[in-house]
């Protein structure tokens, strides 16, 4: 049934990353050459899309901002039209290494959908403390639960789907806050696709940190939750 | 009379939003409906004591305002609900729209190469 992806896309969304996503996409054409690349723009106001392009890239570009949700699914909506047996995010910040792309295919002979997880062991990453820790703590424990397997960082963009799982994620991938991640893997679950975890090193990501303040993170602890609770008893036609 | 007066503008300003085509029928009709109730109690307060007793509201005027809230509550509800709807199909059609000028940009290219000197 599941075997070793023969044609694997790599999908990169990408809002005003002008500066990284050349990075990006060497990296990944050195380190990945047979992978075929496709950059959304989404509806970036500088030349992401420009860039992506001169890359050799096939970039969307999407007429405005749809969170990567939407860019997501138009990806995936891509693979299944264009006849790829999986499909791997990477995000065009360079925040993750595409050495691991490899990693993450290799494990789509054992299932569906794949994470590449930050905190199982391999690389320094801090979850912070207080609430995003708890908020991470209930995501992590609930998922686990469900998928039968253990899952430490649900929240990671940097995953890969197998041929299982892209007609679900074409029909379904959730444009909502936190949709993308965690509902999406609610999704996959309930549709019976297998989930699995690989440890990864990330880079830390340039510009912008994480939302540390107290509020903040307790905003996020209470809206992981509802995207959480929201995608476990939500109706939804199987694809 | 304040009732009947606001009835009579709501009236007034559906159909004339109507004849401009800036209201649709499915709403203009909840609307509509809605101006002939507040008529009519407007009218025949009388309706409205009735209702209050029947319902076992000691304040006719605040049943009015309850049934009212309630309305408005559910009228917002289901314009979110709408607007929702609305926010899909709208994404859906964007993600579509970047897809196909992809597929156009390819096929164009290659027709290109192919055939250099065929204007297009």
């Amino acid at each position: 049934m599941r075997q070793l992806p023969e044609r694997p896309l790599v999908v990169v969304p990408a809002l005003n990353e002008e500066e990284s996503i050349s990075g990006v996409l060497l990296d990944l054409q050195a380190s990945c050459p047979s992978a075929d690349v496709l950059v959304i723009d989404d509806g970036s106001t500088d030349g992401t899309g420009r860039v992506a392009a001169a890359h050799g890239a096939s970039v969307v570009r999407l007429p405005f901002n749809l969170g990567v949700g939407g860019a997501m699914r138009a990806g995936f909506r891509y693979a299944l039209r264009n006849g790829y047996d999986a499909v791997i995010q990477v995000d065009a910040d360079g925040q993750h290494d595409a050495s691991y792309v490899k990693v993450l295919l290799a494990e789509l002979a054992e299932a569906d959908v794949v994470i590449g997880a930050r905190f199982a062991g391999e690389g320094a990453y801090d979850a912070g403390r207080g609430p995003r820790r708890w908020a991470m703590g209930v995501l992590s424990g609930t998922l686990s639960r469900l998928a039968k397997t253990r899952l430490t960082d649900t929240t990671s963009g940097f995953r890969a789907a197998g041929a299982k799982a892209i007609p679900v994620f074409a029909e379904h991938y959730p444009a909502e806050y936190l949709g993308d991640t965690v509902e999406s893997l609610v999704i996959a679950i309930r549709s019976g696709c297998v989930v699995r975890q690989v440890p990864v090193a990330m880079r830390p990501r340039f510009g912008g940190t994480a939302s540390q303040s107290p509020f903040r993170a307790t905003v996020y602890l209470f809206r992981a939750v509802t995207a959480l609770a929201l995608a476990l008893v939500r109706r939804w036609a199987p694809a | 009379m304040l009732g009947l007066l606001g009835a009579f503008v709501s009236l007034a300003v559906i159909f004339e939003m109507l004849r401009r085509h800036k209201l649709r029928e499915k709403y203009a009709i909840f609307w509509v409906f809605l101006s002939v109730v507040i008529m009519i109690v407007a009218i025949f307060p009388a309706t409205l004591i009735w209702a209050a007793r029947v319902t076992g509201v000691e304040v006719p005027s605040n049943l009015l305002f309850f049934v009212a809230s309630l309305v408005l509550l559910a009228v917002n509800v289901q314009l979110s609900s709408e607007v929702g709807r609305l926010e899909g199909r709208v994404r859906t059609l964007a993600e579509e729209m970047g897809l196909q000028r992809l597929a156009l940009d390819k096929a164009l290219k290659k027709e290109l190469a192919e055939d250099p000197f065929d204007e297009c």
